[in-house]
């Protein structure tokens, strides 16, 4: 049997940018998966979104733990999905991000299983979430925004490609 | 070897490790099988997008199709408001996706393991992230489950609580294999 688990690209920043975008992503792959380990200059949200759309067609829905708490919470008619739940990005320790988007070439929504992690020695987040994008199109290239900061230099991200039978 | 179900795959992005076995896309009908699966691999993962006729079901998994009250799980959950938790003993499935949901165009979604499946000498443990989101509401769950047998695990079902599978899933099993 083939192997099915493929890396399509990585990006390690060599210098700081705003946001980190796969582009002209196949269409060959049941699910894509993406990982991001990094840090910002400033704590920030981490945004998920695709194909350029910055239209209110996203919405999630997650539990998170701060260390102290449960809860949940979600968004709705957002214009992107968040990846880091109760938490936010680091300047100094880095955050793990990760996105598991379900039949991404089909023509239904796109619904996507992600995690967030974040330790900072005593507090910190962690949090699992769904999101889903409220459109048919393929999707051609996944953005990771660092919010209102940007990602800081060595941060990295990597998209695979899983593939069935 | 960790392996849950959305995090463990960036440790197994070593050709090979990680095999496509079999594919289903049911588009009516409420189960499909996974048959005569090969014990040559550590762990399986089941990865699920799936669409439903009916709204608010749940599909179940059982095993080598023993419906014998040999199942159990539990599962912490959070609806975007609050998070919640709870289990079922003795039961005769296993929780695969709860509250899928059958809106249009929307898609549940569900990635299981079930660990050291080919073992003769334990029970099998389940782990499964399963969720769905219709913008406005929506479920996130983490699950665990077991099933009490000794038996290798040559087949898995997933069944509809209710309703029929619609165009649009697809049920996906992958091997992963050992050292």
């Amino acid at each position: 049997m083939a192997s099915t688990y493929e890396p399509i690209a990585t990006t390690t920043l060599g210098s700081a940018a705003s946001s980190i975008t796969f582009s002209s992503i196949p269409a060959t792959y049941t699910d894509l998966r993406v990982v991001l380990v990094g840090t910002t200059t400033a704590t920030a949200n981490c945004w998920l979104t695709f194909n350029s759309d910055g239209a209110t067609n996203y919405s999630d829905t997650l539990i998170y733990g701060t260390g102290a708490s449960a809860g949940s919470n979600g968004h709705s008619s957002a214009t992107k999905i968040v990846l880091n739940g109760s938490g936010n990005t680091n300047t100094s320790t880095p955050t793990f991000y990760s996105a598991d988007i379900f039949s991404y070439a089909g023509s239904t929504y796109k619904t996507c299983l992600t995690i967030g992690n974040g330790d900072l020695n005593g507090s910190g987040d962690v949090n699992c979430a769904v999101g889903l994008w409220r459109s048919t199109s393929a999707i051609t290239s996944v953005i990771l925004t660092a919010g209102s900061s940007t990602w800081k230099t060595g941060t990295t991200a990597t998209l695979y490609g899983i593939k069935s039978a | 070897m960790l392996i849950h179900g959305v995090i463990a795959s960036s440790r197994l992005a070593i050709s090979g490790a990680f095999e496509s076995i079999a594919t289903s896309t049911p588009t009516s009908g409420s189960s499909i099988t996974f048959s005569t699966i090969p014990s040559t691999y550590k762990h399986l993962q089941i990865r699920v997008n799936s669409r439903f006729s009916g709204t608010d079901d749940r599909i179940d998994l059982r095993f080598n199709s023993d419906t014998g009250s040999n199942y159990a799980y539990h599962w912490l959950t959070g609806d975007g408001s609050a998070a919640s938790a709870s289990g079922a003993a003795t039961q005769t499935s296993a929780l695969g996706v709860a509250y899928a949901t059958g809106t249009a165009n929307i898609a549940a979604a569900a990635i299981i393991d079930i660990h050291d499946y080919a073992s003769t000498s334990k029970a099998k443990t389940i782990r499964s992230a399963n969720a769905w989101d219709t913008n406005g509401s929506g479920r996130m769950r983490l699950s665990s489950g077991l099933w009490t047998s000794t038996s290798a695990v040559s087949s898995i079902t997933l069944t509809l609580n209710s309703g029929t599978f619609a165009t649009g899933t697809t049920i996906a099993l992958y091997g992963i294999k050992g050292a």
